[in-house]
């Protein structure tokens, strides 16, 4: 038996071992693990049976991104830009400080507290209680910022904190970090092509970052092509600036994330919050996901592409993403409205 | 007059204005002042059937109507009216 120290597949930063290789090719989840951080990453694949009976013919697939260890999708960008720190030495003698709606700041704060590093978040003070509440636990410090001003607010109050102390920090920025998007590139993008054995036809996801869309679009444009074939790649955003599409940003409103390139897209679903609110809804009732708001969007946008198709006779494989669990957006009980805002 | 404060995401009704004065003594009446000074923002905030849409969280002073008499709570001359959006982005 290798020493504790180790991961059961073979030493950190050795590059994966023949076991874990084939793990991962057969996709299966680890029994046992080294730390946390391990099980992020290679998740399933769900078939959405009753939500694509509204479109004969085409299969709709999500990826469960709820079951990463910390709840999220944020989990992947949030590994790969510590990981990535740590290899260049950025994060020495330094605290990681970011801002983010939430998921991220849970998807840091597991990762810091896991590999020992202190985290600072800066979030909009109407931010949901569970997130506030999850975030503190793993023993990360929280800064609000001004509820009107949205998560625009948040970044740029993070950056002041930055050029005020740059030696005190580190900070990822995940909305310019190339890390975020590589982590979908070479995770999620790769899952989701041996998932559906090559044959996913269409990949559709809501912008908050862009981090998902982009990296993971990329690599299902060249996984596809390298087989005669193009992997039609659409991004969601919510179809107004005033939505309630926790953690979607709508761009033609806000602050452009340096790592969006809109020439990675094929084409962009404008979102109604009803539209992804009622899907949320339905994928409860009807399949048993409970999951965010975010996730609604999301397959309501895979739906229409499905129905599109169906309507046209052509089959499809269109996948997309459930980022997050509903229980992340219980509205406050009365008696907890003191300190949910 | 009650004071509403406007998030980013509907200034541009407002010219940029981040709080605005607006006549009324119960929130409706605020409400639908606030749009008939500046067109265009009330169907932002309520539905065909007038009620506050689902995602918006408009407080008196520090309370969510929701947990008040929601378009019939009462504001005061000194209220401030505060119209929160969800959070927007990673």
């Amino acid at each position: 038996m290798r020493a504790s120290t180790h991961s059961i597949f073979g030493p950190p930063g050795s590059g994966p071992s023949a076991a874990e290789q084939l793990a991962r090719s057969q996709m299966i989840r680890p029994k046992r693990v080294d730390r946390i951080t391990d099980l992020i990453g290679n998740t399933p694949l769900i078939r959405l049976h009753q939500i694509e009976q509204d479109c004969p013919g085409v299969e709709l697939w999500a990826k469960c991104e709820f079951a990463n260890p910390g709840g999220s999708v944020k989990d992947r960008p949030a590994l790969r830009m510590i990981q990535d720190a740590l290899a260049r030495g950025e994060l020495q003698g330094r605290r990681l400080i970011d801002s983010t709606s939430g998921n991220t700041g849970i998807a840091y704060s597991m990762v810091g507290a896991a590999l020992g590093i202190p985290v600072t978040l800066v979030m909009p003070e109407n931010v949901s209680a569970p997130r506030k509440q999850v975030t503190a636990a793993y023993g990360t410090e929280l800064i609000f910022s001004d509820p009107m001003e949205g998560s625009d607010g948040a970044i740029m109050l993070a950056r002041e904190l930055v050029e005020r102390e740059p030696d005190r920090w580190f900070y990822p920025n995940q909305y310019a970090n190339q890390s975020n998007p590589l982590a979908h590139y070479h995770g999620t993008a790769v899952e989701l092509w041996q998932q559906t054995q090559g044959r996913v036809t269409h990949f559709v996801t809501g912008i908050g970052t862009s981090g998902t869309i982009m990296g993971t679009s990329r690599r299902l444009h060249e996984l596809g092509r390298a087989r005669g074939r193009d992997v039609r790649c659409v991004a969601m955003q919510p179809d107004d600036a005033m939505h309630g599409l926790e953690g979607l940003k709508h761009l033609p409103s806000s602050l452009v994330p340096d790592i969006y390139d809109a020439s990675v897209l094929d084409d962009t679903i404008w979102m109604s919050t009803e539209a992804g609110w009622d899907m949320s809804e339905r994928l409860a009732t009807q399949e048993g996901l409970f999951v965010g708001h975010s996730s609604g969007g999301n397959v309501a946008s895979a739906l229409q592409i499905g129905k599109q198709l169906a309507e046209r006779g052509e089959p499809g494989v269109v996948v997309t993403v459930l980022c997050d669990r509903g229980d992340r957006y219980f509205v406050p009980l009365k008696w907890e409205k003191h300190y949910a805002w | 007059m009650p004071t509403v404060r406007i998030p980013t995401p509907l200034r541009k009704y407002t010219q940029g204005q981040d709080q605005v004065e607006v006549r009324g003594s119960v929130l409706r009446e605020v409400l639908e002042q606030l749009d008939a000074d500046f067109a265009g923002i009330g169907e932002r905030i309520r539905d065909d059937k007038g009620e506050i849409r689902r995602f918006v969280n408009v407080f008196v002073g520090d309370e969510d109507v929701r947990f008040l008499q929601g378009l019939d709570t009462p504001v005061a001359g000194n209220d401030e009216v505060s119209i929160i959006p969800a959070i927007a982005g990673g």
